[in-house]
């Protein structure tokens, strides 16, 4: 059996991925998938690099509590989540994320689940290399916004907020 | 009875303090993650970046873990910065 969560520094074959979400399995009807890149520029300045840091064991049991509570959410008959670490260049592919279910509601929804939880809460760190020096990259509001809107209560995500903003609402 | 947890340092807070992890004997009285923090904040020049009102996550055995969240022997509690993947 192909794992379901896969944190490597070599590239992975999107078609044969993709492919192997349906492979011998009629039952699938739809199969929906986001492939993230390197990009050339950030936050106004040129990218030549960057080097992805991770958290080895945390970083695996993260991805794949991301796809638990995903297949609890939506109906899916299978998921995929490669995200690569190491030093990558522009147009390099970072992560791959692809779900098979019976119809596409369900792939793209949990689709984009997998990848705004993970931008938030799978132990992953950026550094870019740019004509000004090596720089950490800053997380960004818009992603934590973006995994607060899945949450269920409504009362959006304790886990995103820093720690501060959790200390000073006690 | 010894205390003994592991600590790890990720992305800019592992430069910050120099170190990659370590593992430290919990002195009396610091029994949570977040009093494990200010614990090591308070040894001053690049450990300040663990410092009240730094952007700081914790997890604690691999799992994000808040500030209230108790630490005991043989823990492994990790300090970083908010993630930045995908």
């Amino acid at each position: 059996m192909r794992p379901q969560v896969s944190v490597q520094e070599a590239d992975f074959d999107v078609g044969a991925e993709i492919a192997a979400l349906s492979a011998g399995r009629p039952e699938v009807g739809a199969v929906a998938s986001f492939v993230g890149l390197v990009r050339d520029v950030n936050d106004g300045s040129g990218v030549r690099a960057m080097t992805l840091e991770h958290y080895p064991g945390m970083t695996e049991r993260s991805l794949t509590d991301i796809i638990e509570q995903a297949k609890r959410r939506w109906s899916v008959l299978g998921m995929r989540v490669i995200h690569r670490y190491g030093r990558l260049e522009p147009t390099d592919r970072i992560v791959f994320v692809g779900v098979a279910s019976s119809h596409r509601g369900d792939a793209f929804a949990a689709c984009e689940f997998i990848m705004d939880y993970l931008k938030t809460r799978a132990p992953f760190w950026k550094r870019e290399e740019t004509p000004e020096g090596a720089r950490w990259v800053d997380a960004r509001e818009a992603d934590d916004s973006a995994a607060a809107r899945w949450a269920e209560d409504g009362t959006g995500d304790a886990v995103d907020e820093s720690w501060e903003e959790v200390e000073q609402r006690r | 009875m010894t205390m003994k947890v592991k600590i790890l340092y990720f992305a800019s807070l592992r430069e910050a303090v120099g170190q990659s992890g370590e593992e430290l004997e919990l002195p009396a009285g610091v029994e949570t993650v977040g009093a494990l923090r200010a614990h090591l904040a308070g040894r001053g020049e690049g450990w300040q970046a663990l410092a009240a009102g730094r952007n700081v996550r914790a997890a604690l055995n691999q799992r994000m873990a808040g500030a209230d969240v108790p630490i005991g022997a043989g823990d492994e509690v990790a300090f970083f910065p908010p993630v930045t993947g995908g």
